[in-house]
């Protein structure tokens, strides 16, 4: 008796409090328990993780995939207010985060969705998970955004990337099958700083750009790099799991000065959003 | 893959100055009903290039898009929809896109344009 009743506090707690790691970790086991789980919330808006499709070469959606939409959701309102009409995930992988935008945009925004990834599995996958969902965007096979990035200039409002951004040997970077999918040679950085040369060209004038990074990845030295190209930065969410601190970086031109108040916004089980510069900075100040 | 992609897609191997606009061969084409939404329309039409828009529709087979254009005619429900139906209800599924410079082939496979490059072209 006494080990049912701690059994069903353990639950109680765990599940409003816990990260959403383990959430997951424990519904990767039962896929079921998460659709049920999902069911629950309706407001959630994101793909549902039965629809997303799979294939053994492709990264399915994992914790910093879950983190990326949460962030997404958490940033809904402001999103939605800035009406985006081109938005394009790059490295799309399985389809779950283009997908989840779509869905979270769709009633208001009439925005069309673009992604791309170097994988042509990945780009099949991506499709299916679309059309599942009822939905239509373009997939384009490239390196990150080649032969979009001149047409699109200054046109994207709603940039993402979920990087292959685990530290490894530099020749694990693009190899074949699923170690390309998140090896990001040092320090994590090869692929993700050759996206940061991008983003400015691409993005239109009130564009966002949110990227997930690891401790290791060294955030703020990426967001002292995007300041010089003058862009903001926050963190929209921090999310410390078992295996990895993870972040969502949002970065905007500096030159359009807003001024949100984010404490509205919460994203969530183990979800700490900042609510100005002077705290973001604080908070870069503990990742050196 | 939809013109709207067509419109957004050139060719970069390393040297080529005029890898735009693609041409399109196509072996398979799907038609697929999608809401019209006229602020999109107007959103994109400036971002276009027509011309290339144009020629692109006439590849697949769509001829009613006029080949020249002022923003007046966004008012128009009957352009407005000619102009969606060609920008986003025709999916080129299967061909091929070809820069208009050298001649390469980017192949079009269940929808999804390939444009890796070999290393000899980066
Ligand atoms: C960490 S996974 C993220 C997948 C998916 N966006 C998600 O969040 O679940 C990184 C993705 O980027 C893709 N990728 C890696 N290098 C790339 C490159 N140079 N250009 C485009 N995509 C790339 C991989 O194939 C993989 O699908």
């Amino acid at each position: 008796m006494d080990c049912v009743v701690e059994l069903e506090k353990h639950k109680t707690v765990d599940s409003l409090h816990s990260p959403s790691s383990l959430r997951i970790s424990r519904v990767r086991e039962q896929r079921k328990s998460f659709s049920s789980w999902q069911g629950a919330s309706p407001r959630r808006r994101s793909a549902s993780i039965r629809l997303v499709g799979r294939h053994p070469d492709v990264y399915e959606p994992c914790d910093d995939s879950f983190a990326l939409v949460d962030a997404l959701l958490a940033d809904k309102a402001n999103l939605v207010e800035r009406r985006p009409k081109l938005c394009l995930e790059v490295g799309c992988g399985s389809g779950y985060v283009i997908t989840s935008l779509a869905l979270i945009l769709a009633d208001e925004c009439h925005a069309q969705f673009f992604a791309t990834d170097i994988s042509q599995t990945a780009a099949q996958v991506t499709r299916e998970t679309l059309s599942a969902h009822g939905l239509q965007a373009d997939v384009v096979v490239t390196d990150l955004v080649h032969g979009l990035e001149k047409r699109l200039a200054g046109s994207v409002d709603v940039l993402l990337f979920n990087p292959p951004y685990v530290p490894t040997p530099e020749h694990e970077v693009g190899a074949a099958g699923i170690t390309a999918t998140w090896a990001g040679g040092d320090r994590g950085r090869v692929v993700i700083d050759r996206m940061l040369t991008m983003v400015d060209s691409l993005l239109s004038s009130k564009g966002w750009f949110y990227m997930v990074t690891l401790t290791a990845n060294n955030p703020s030295e990426i967001c002292q790099i995007m300041k010089k190209k003058g862009f903001a930065s926050r963190i929209v969410i921090q999310r410390y799991t078992e295996e990895e601190n993870l972040h969502v970086l949002k970065f905007w031109r500096e030159d359009l000065a807003f001024d949100y108040d984010y404490n509205a916004e919460t994203g969530g089980g183990g979800t700490t959003p900042q609510s100005s510069l002077s705290s973001k900075m604080s908070r870069l100040a503990f990742w050196r | 893959m939809r013109l709207l992609t067509h419109n957004m897609l050139a060719c970069n191997i390393k040297g080529v100055t005029k890898g735009f606009p693609l041409g399109i061969e196509h072996t398979r084409l799907e038609t697929k009903e999608s809401e019209l939404n006229a602020d999109f329309l107007r959103h994109i039409f400036p971002k276009l290039d027509w011309k290339a828009f144009h020629e692109a529709a006439q590849s697949v087979g769509v001829n009613n898009i006029p080949d020249q254009v002022e923003p007046v005619m966004l008012d128009d429900d009957e352009f407005l929809r000619k102009f969606h139906h060609a920008l986003l209800e025709v999916h080129l599924e299967e061909g091929a896109l070809i820069c208009p410079e050298t001649g390469r082939r980017f192949p079009v496979t269940k929808g999804v344009p390939n444009m890796l490059l070999n290393e000899d072209e980066v």
